[in-house]
């Protein structure tokens, strides 16, 4: 627990190194929905193999890292498959929706002080923390 | 050379996204919980991430991406309705269940069926939000 942020860190500077290589490299925004949901709705049909090529190494490293076993991942995904449904359908509407999630808005949009970007972060923050007090205080799960 | 650069820069992202904690929906949950037992991993992921990027965005200003072309312009500073609400219906899923796109991808390599659910919900709410927007662009346009 105590050297959580350390590697919450070092995690966090790796994903912003993907993200100055992604941008420096090829001139494009790492945004996870953005990749994702070009790909899904046609809008990014221009450059699909680029997205494809991210996608696949986003699942592909860490798999085979796994399998070697020299990384573990942790996780503790809710088994209620309602809420897991319904946060699903929430997520992939609202960055759609707000043109980014917490890599484009968050990730490379507070970096180059994008007014944008910045409100949305602190919105869905927001909202987050305010689902969690509710899931918590009032619904009594988590 | 484009592909194998997003390759790799998905590949490290992905490993970034493991190994930082954001894949463990009780951490995320943990720092969305301000009001409770507040866990401040995500500050240190936050704050590692905008290193790099900070100084990305340095060079990009006096620079051409390698692969050519143009850096994406930057946005005006417009809060319009879709971006506000868009983000609210995001933050509340985010907190639900504590996903977010980037590990929810991740999520095929350690996530389970519980992720695969996950994954399959978020694309079909990405299909459906063209329409949504549409229909918010018309209300907008009423008002």
């Amino acid at each position: 627990m105590q050297i959580d942020w350390i590697w919450g860190l070092l995690g966090g500077l790796m994903i912003g190194c993907a993200g100055a290589l992604f941008l420096l490299g090829n001139g494009r925004i790492m945004g996870a929905s953005g990749i994702l949901g070009g790909l899904i709705d046609g809008s990014g049909r221009s450059n699909w193999a680029e997205r494809t090529a991210f996608l696949v190494g986003v699942i592909a490293l860490p798999a085979v890292l796994q399998s070697s076993g020299a990384l573990s991942t942790q996780t503790n995904l809710t088994s209620n498959l309602g809420l897991i449904i319904i946060a699903g359908l929430l997520v992939g509407l609202g960055t759609r929706i707000g043109n980014g999630c917490t890599s484009g808005h968050g990730v490379c949009g507070i970096s180059r002080l994008s007014p944008r970007g910045i409100v949305a972060t602190l919105v869905y923050i927001s909202a987050g923390a305010v689902m969690v007090v509710f899931l918590r205080g009032i619904w009594g799960a988590l | 050379m484009r592909l194998l650069i997003a390759l790799g820069a998905g590949a490290l992202f992905g490993s970034g996204l493991h190994l930082s904690g954001m894949t463990d929906t009780a951490k995320v949950q943990g720092f969305l919980d301000f009001f409770g037992a507040w866990d401040p991993t995500l500050m240190f992921v936050m704050g590692g991430t905008i290193i790099p990027m900070f100084i990305a965005w340095r060079v990009a200003a006096r620079r051409k991406p390698l692969m050519g072309g143009d850096f994406p312009a930057a946005s005006d500073p417009v809060f319009d309705r879709s971006l506000i609400l868009g983000a609210v219906l995001f933050g509340a899923g985010w907190g639900l269940v504590g996903l977010c796109p980037g590990p929810a991808i991740a999520s095929l390599s350690y996530g389970g069926s519980g992720g695969f659910s996950f994954l399959g919900a978020m694309v079909l709410g990405m299909l459906l939000a063209p329409r949504a927007r549409q229909w918010l662009d018309r209300r907008s346009a009423v008002a």
